[in-house]
């Protein structure tokens, strides 16, 4: 039986050092090629017909205008008459030309009828949203009414978190050609080693004919795992087309209404408390909605999850807007700022300090010393015990605020496959149907191969980005660099431990005992009794090694080479200027539990992400549905906001990179820190004005609303 | 189908003087007789209603000291004729409305937004594009700060940082965190790679600025 555990934390050369992606060069200087950037021989572009109306019924199609338009290669539909259309801008019609402006005036062309039907695009007036909001079921623990009559005190709140998209930069799209009996398919994906599959499903070809690439992507989030319905009809117009190639990318607009959201939620909740802040009931209702199918209930009461009494109503608004993908760790947020934002409130109707109601509780939570841990080192961090003061206390119209936001996730590897390959001349192959998303997950995968095989990172050369390679899961959930961490080492030592039987006679010891180590193949522990790579190499004879290794999830937690299970903390200090209503950010402090960490340099630029992605949520996005058309107001990049790098303050991130944490392999760490920043914010903008916002994000109209009911309230 | 020729010879000649206006370019090519002296907002929501407009021109383009002869239309962005004409993709569309950056490039000394000048009024200036900022092989002192300070995680706004930095420290050799903010205000990216880019323009910017 072969060892595969990871080398002990102080005797790993690669893994745990500080390196800079390898793909860094080629997107710094622009030369790394996206889907998107492809411009292969023939190329046609191809641009959507998309619905103007909410809600309506096609009574007619016809394309023959724009098949006639100079340029036009090819046309389809996505929908035929009779149709019925429920949401602004889904797919109606697509057009192949020579040239994009062809395409679009092609598409101009196109002339449909509609027979409009009403609509609902909002939800969150709940007693508005009728037959379209779904009960979904009501979930008791304990016994909520009696522990609501014998509190000490009630919390009663409202609380919401608007719909927001993914915004991916490289929009939702592909560059494809079907000639003949193979299709190239190079979509912008999250998910080379199963896109294929689904693809071959939609448009009836065996998935062995689909080649699928994706060297680079510009973002997901979540968004890009299928192969979506305009690949699909890409993929015909390159059939109808005679094979040449097809490219299509969504334009903004679109990009930003039907190519994935991430659901509101919306809460009523009463909390029941003892004086000192024991939290002992929760009771709650609420609803959400991720576009027609409505939405599910975010995991509340979050983290302080095993509060003993509880009663959850949910309810799932369907209504006619684009729909909602997986959005990184999907409720969470949602969840961690709901629960959060009661605990604050109700903290203040104590007149506690909310740290303290956060650390009391910590019981509560499945991880109470790491949570009491967290909780005070993110303290420290951010000098809580000096900045805090009862909510709206201060002086002066810019006022400064801090708060707290909790996390959980688990991050456990995905199942993968991955095939190491020595040559006879020393060099070294990684294959694996993996995807980088801007992870570092081709680092990673090399860093953990050159660690194992005793090599510099120049030495292995790392495959990914195609369903030709070991199957591999689609990066989500944080379950990649656990996934293909675990596949890379059992590939890489079992081919090593072919290597060292052939090694081992010229070195006059039993294969077991070798060892890879700096370049070279040597006798454990000594140096002098080795050959060199090369030399090594050399002894396999003509023929390759070719070894696989396998990430099995259900066998991980007994191999230990990765698991699950992390918390987070994420302070906030913002302040608030109560004459314009703008918030700024000071600082956001981040600390984050991990297991092992392959590359700290790429580990932490997730977590610096992840909290100015909170920022972006808790002050800025907002995706703003129009009542009276069904559509979407704010399809752009001008007014659906991110914040920009004068917005960000000063951000501290701290990894708990110990032996401790180490020891218990790897775990996905892209989920876990996007969670709890952005109740931090709006727990820091409500301590700053003292006064609750009823639905973030703080911009300035709602800080200013907030202020003004309370000033004459 | 209203006429827009590409084989006007007043045209060309228009072309190659200077400081020639976009509208004395449309009459130029001889566009549609029904829509002279409108721009082309109102050509467009013309061509919706009646007809549609669509022709080319070559034109010549200086990019990164070459001058690259391409055909585009009146309508063509300097950004589509960079990545759909001219195979140069490292200025991105994403929101191609001169709100996110990843189009930047640098037309006659300063930098703009790709998705928001019409390649014909690109025409007769001095174009430079991530492509060339650097000989192929090697890799800008900027570019090397992004890389160092992991200034990128998907990278697909990242070029368009770039060229947005070095325009910027091509002017300010000496710039402090408050001023790189600011300067950086013009490129969003969604990943959050802001840190990085902080600090790599900073890097950038102590190690010689961009011409290091």
């Amino acid at each position: 039986m072969l060892e595969y555990k990871w080398p002990p934390m102080n005797k790993r050369k690669v893994m745990g050092t500080r390196l800079s992606r390898l793909d860094g060069a080629a997107k710094s200087s622009g030369r790394a090629k996206y889907p998107s950037d492809l411009n292969p021989p023939g190329l046609l572009h191809a641009v959507l017909l998309v619905s103007p109306h909410a809600h309506a019924k096609i009574r007619s199609i016809d394309t023959a205008p724009a098949k006639s338009m100079p340029g036009v290669a090819a046309v389809r539909t996505f929908v035929q008459a009779g149709a019925e259309i429920q949401w602004a801008n889904a797919e109606i019609a697509i057009v192949a030309a020579n040239t994009e402006e062809q395409a679009r005036d092609a598409v101009r062309a196109i002339k449909i009828d509609y027979e409009v039907l009403p609509h609902v695009v909002r939800e969150e007036n709940l007693a508005k949203a009728g037959t379209r909001a779904k009960a979904a079921g009501e979930v008791i623990v304990g016994d909520p009414d009696k522990a609501l009559q014998d509190a000490e005190v009630v919390l009663q709140g409202e609380y919401g978190i608007p719909v927001i998209t993914h915004c991916c930069l490289e929009p939702h799209g592909q560059t494809i050609e079907w000639k003949g009996e193979t299709i190239n398919f190079w979509p912008s994906t999250q998910a080379v080693s199963t896109v294929a599959n689904q693809l071959a499903t939609i448009i009836n070809v065996p998935a062995a004919s689909i080649n699928v690439t994706c060297d680079y992507m510009g973002g997901g989030f979540g968004s890009k795992f299928p192969p979506d319905s305009w690949g699909a009809e890409s993929a015909k117009l390159s059939k109808d087309a005679g094979g040449r190639p097809v490219k299509l990318f969504l334009d903004r607009a679109t990009e930003l209404t039907i190519a994935g959201v991430r659901p509101s939620h919306f809460l009523k909740v009463k909390v029941g408390a003892k004086k000192d802040g024991s939290i002992t009931a929760w009771q709650s209702d609420s609803w959400s909605s991720g576009g027609f199918g409505g939405g599910g209930m975010a995991p509340l009461p979050y983290v302080y999850a095993n509060i003993p009494n509880r009663r959850l109503n949910h309810a799932a608004v369907s209504l006619n807007a684009g729909p909602q993908r997986a959005w990184r760790a999907p409720n969470h947020p949602q969840a961690s700022y709901l629960t959060t934002a009661a605990m604050t409130d109700l903290a203040a109707k104590l007149g506690l300090d909310p740290y303290d109601v956060f650390h009391k509780n910590a019981n509560l939570t499945l991880r109470e010393a790491v949570y009491k841990s967290q909780l005070e080192k993110a303290a420290k961090m951010i000098d809580w015990k000096a900045k805090y003061h009862a909510p709206g206390e201060g002086k002066g119209t810019v006022r400064s605020g801090v708060g707290i936001g909790v996390a959980t996730w688990g991050g456990a590897g995905h199942a993968s496959k991955c095939k190491v390959t020595l040559h006879p001349d020393g060099s070294v192959e990684v294959e694996i149907g993996s995807q980088d998303i801007g992870t570092g997950t081709r680092t990673c995968i090399t860093m953990v191969a050159a660690e194992t095989l005793g090599l510099p990172m120049s030495a292995i050369r790392v495959k990914i980005g195609k369903n030709a390679y070991p199957a591999s899961g689609p990066s989500g959930g944080s379950t990649t660099i656990g996934g293909v961490s675990t596949s890379t080492r059992k590939a890489a030592v079992n081919a090593l431990n072919k290597l060292f039987e052939k090694v081992a006679p010229s070195l006059g010891v039993p294969a077991d005992d070798l060892e890879a180590l700096d370049s070279r193949i040597q006798v454990k522990g000594n140096p002098n009794k080795a050959l060199s790579w090369r030399q090594a190499a050399q002894k396999m004879g003509p023929s390759p090694i070719e070894e696989m290794g396998e990430n099995v999830p259900a066998q991980a937690p007994r191999e230990g080479l990765n698991t699950l299970g992390v918390a987070g903390v994420q302070m906030a200090e913002v302040e608030v200027d109560t004459e314009t209503g703008i918030v700024k950010m000071r600082k956001l402090v981040a600390v984050q539990d991990c297991g092992l960490v392959v590359n700290p340099k790429t580990a932490e630029s997730q977590v610096f992400g992840a909290c100015i992605m909170s920022i972006c949520a808790a002050l800025f996005e907002e995706r703003v549905m129009d009542a009276v058309t069904g559509k979407v107001l704010n399809p752009d990049m001008e007014f659906y906001k991110l914040a920009g790098l004068p917005d960000i303050g000063q951000i501290e991130v701290q990894m708990d990179i110990t032996p401790e944490h180490d020891a218990r392999g790897i775990i996905g760490l892209g989920e876990p820190c996007a969670i709890g920043g952005i109740g931090a914010i709006a727990n820091a903008v409500h301590n700053a004005i003292g006064v609750r916002l009823p639905v973030i994000p703080a911009t300035p109209d709602k800080v200013l609303n907030a202020i003004g009911n309370r000033r004459y309230a | 189908m209203s006429a827009v020729s590409s084989s006007n010879g007043s045209t060309k000649d228009n072309l190659t003087k200077s400081g020639f206006s976009r509208r004395s370019w449309l009459r130029g090519a001889g566009i549609g007789t029904g829509v002279v002296g409108t721009g082309v907002l109102e050509q467009e929501a013309e061509a919706q209603q009646a007809k549609v407009m669509s022709g080319e021109v070559e034109i010549s383009l200086d990019i990164n000291g070459r001058k690259r002869p391409v055909k585009v239309e009146p309508r063509t962005t300097l950004l589509d004729a960079l990545r759909n004409r001219l195979d140069l993709t490292g200025a991105k569309r994403v929101c191609d409305r001169a709100t996110c950056g990843a189009c930047t490039v640098i037309v006659g000394g300063k930098v703009v937004y790709g998705c928001t000048m019409l390649a014909v009024d690109a025409a007769g200036k001095s174009i430079q594009t991530i492509e060339g900022i650097a000989p192929e092989g090697q890799l800008h002192p900027v570019s090397q700060a992004f890389v160092n300070n992991d200034a990128q995680q998907c990278g697909y706004c990242t070029p368009g940082f770039v060229m947005a930095a070095k325009g910027f420290l091509d002017k300010n050799q000496n710039p402090t965190e408050a001023q790189v903010d600011k300067a950086m205000a013009g490129n969003i990216c969604r990943c959050g790679t802001y840190v990085g880019v902080r600090k790599a323009v900073l890097e950038a910017a102590k190690r010689g600025g961009s011409n290091a």
